[in-house]
């Protein structure tokens, strides 16, 4: 293997803690997410970007390519490939190709729409592409009501086909809601029964998830639960480091700090790049006050990795207010910037869901500002994939949620 | 403290060197902020 | 600490599947087939790295980079957790050292 040499490198003090080093930012990220298109069949109800609709001004096959070139002259070593749903651009596979060629390993999401048998067949034949199927529920009920209709379904088809193709490993993404933190063996005992790999996430509230973030995110009992459960079962389950605000539970009792870096990673291991070419701190951070830049019209990726404004303050050493006082601030660090942003609350304070509460005293003292939503690119019609949340909060008129037809109980869909 | 000749930057000599002091093994799922 | 006295006396390389990205404080290995990533955090260790293939053994390569005898039991620490993932191969004997691009 050759060892490049390629970006001249200003050298920095040695020593300190490997976190230390990474909060000053690096010349590259080490990965990072790239929404390859808005547009997507379903319609989830708390879709952290919003997608729905393609964007008009999405980069074109040989501005991807472009952008692949880059991130292999950085040595950007593996991509989390999304959007929407990317598998729906016609040119998904021969980007794919063209990544895995060029010394850009990829791991793709998606909620499984496109992997059938032979998609299946060519994936399990492919080296560096990793699969990451999204299910945000145990069972059909729990998962269609914010995923729509038939999602479980297209998921769960996905991961056979993957299994009987002999693709080895795939993920299966969880975000974590107060309706699916009950179900936790179960969605490992489904990654044991198609091979694959469990990873759950934190839900935040971005995007269209701003909409649902109250009804939808864990109680404090429930945080503690998912907590445990991850120091009892979590040694081959991934969480994409998501919950780093957890790790002060471990301090009191010695459970310690969940795996990972425990470190917000946006703005200096990791960005996301948009289908636009917009690029921000992360994924759950879509907003103008977390765009770095646009690589189409400032100079590239690089250039906007490397010198953009809102990047070299975050790699800067940031202010957390009341929290620094805090004896959990070692472990937790403040928490989730985007979680913070979204809610409303300052970034020098509290985690909306802090674990010793001081994020619900936040939430509740009044006068939050909730920002305005970046770019919706939501479709402007519900089809028939329009998850059964999303029914409910528009009809006004309705009190429970619908009846199923198979209903046998005499008293279904009385109410008083 | 020596030099690094490489930086000029002063390292320590410490000759309890462990491997933790020079290798640390990160999870390329390990860092928030990714999908 | 006990050192492998054998492995210094090993010829070793850099693994074909691994790429070494040089950073402000060291450098980073990853490995695109077990998808392990590793951090160097000296630059001495760095240079140990690279000094490999072109050298006949381990000891060689601490010699020839300058790392005081003192440390080498740490450094050979490091070289075993290094192979421990596979980012660093025992060379076999006789093998011409090639070059190769990380991705097929």
């Amino acid at each position: 293997m050759t060892i490049l040499q390629t970006r001249p490198v200003v050298a920095r003090p040695e020593g300190g803690s490997l976190i230390e080093q990474f909060e000053l930012g690096l010349d590259a990220p080490i990965c990072l997410t790239w929404e390859l298109t808005y547009a997507c069949n379903l319609e989830c109800a708390h879709c952290l970007s919003s997608s729905g609709k393609r964007d008009p001004r999405e980069l074109d096959t040989d501005q991807c390519k472009a952008v692949i070139d880059e991130l292999q002259r950085m040595q950007v070593f593996y991509v989390n490939i999304g959007g929407g749903e990317p598998t729906i651009r016609p040119d998904f596979w021969e980007l794919l190709d063209y990544a895995v060629s060029h010394d850009v390993g990829v791991k793709f999401s998606t909620n499984g729409v496109r992997l059938d048998p032979e998609r299946a067949r060519f994936l399990a034949s492919t080296d560096y592409v990793d699969v990451q199927i999204s299910l945000d529920g145990a069972t059909p009920e729990v998962n269609d009501y914010v995923r729509g209709p038939g999602s479980y379904d297209t998921a769960i088809t996905a991961l056979k086909n993957l299994q009987d193709a002999g693709f080895k490993d795939a993920k299966i993404s969880v975000v974590c809601t107060r309706q699916n933190i009950g179900q936790l063996d179960e969605f490992k005992a489904i990654a044991d029964q198609y091979g694959a790999t469990l990873r759950l996430t934190r839900l935040r509230p971005s995007g269209r998830g701003a909409d649902v973030w109250d009804e939808l995110h864990p109680l404090p009992e429930q945080q503690r639960e998912l907590y445990d459960w991850l120091v009892a079962n979590g040694e081959d389950v991934l969480t994409g480091d998501s919950f780093f605000h957890l790790s002060a539970f471990g301090v009191a009792d010695g459970g310690g700090a969940l795996p990972g870096l425990n470190l917000c990673g946006a703005g200096r291991v990791v960005c996301l790049i948009d289908p636009i070419g917009d690029v921000y701190a992360c994924p759950f951070a879509i907003h103008d006050n977390f765009l770095a830049g646009n690589l189409l019209a400032d100079g590239g990726f690089e250039n906007v990795w490397q010198k953009s404004e809102l990047f070299n303050d975050l790699r800067s050493p940031q202010t957390s207010g009341a929290c620094t006082t805090c004896a959990f601030f070692d472990a937790c660090r403040g928490g989730c910037m985007a979680a913070k942003f979204f809610t409303g609350l300052p970034l020098d304070g509290p985690d909306p869901e802090c674990v010793q509460g001081y994020g619900e005293t936040a939430l509740a003292s009044g006068g939050r500002v909730l920002p305005q939503q970046g770019k919706d690119h939501s479709k402007a019609n519900p089809t028939r994939n329009q998850p059964i949340m999303l029914t409910l909060t528009r009809r006004d008129d309705l009190q429970a949620p619908p009846v199923s037809a198979c209903a046998e109980d005499p008293l279904a869909g009385l109410t008083f | 403290m020596a030099q690094d000749p490489v930086t000029d930057i002063a390292v320590s000599d410490d000759a309890e060197l462990s491997a933790s002091d020079l290798i640390e093994e990160v999870s390329i799922d390990g860092m928030c902020g990714v999908y | 600490m006990m050192m492998s006295t054998d492995m210094l006396n090993e010829p070793w390389d850099l693994s074909p599947a691994v790429a070494l990205r040089p950073e402000p404080f060291g450098a980073m290995a990853y490995h695109f087939g077990n998808r392990k990533l590793t951090f160097l955090k000296r630059m001495k260790l760095v240079e140990v790295v690279r000094a490999l293939a072109g050298q006949p053994d381990i000891r060689s390569a601490l010699e020839a980079t300058g790392v005081p005898e003192a440390q080498w039991p740490g450094y050979v620490a490091a070289l075993q957790g290094l192979a421990a993932t596979d980012m660093i191969r025992q060379r076999v004997t006789g093998q011409a050292r090639t070059v190769q691009k990380g991705v097929a």
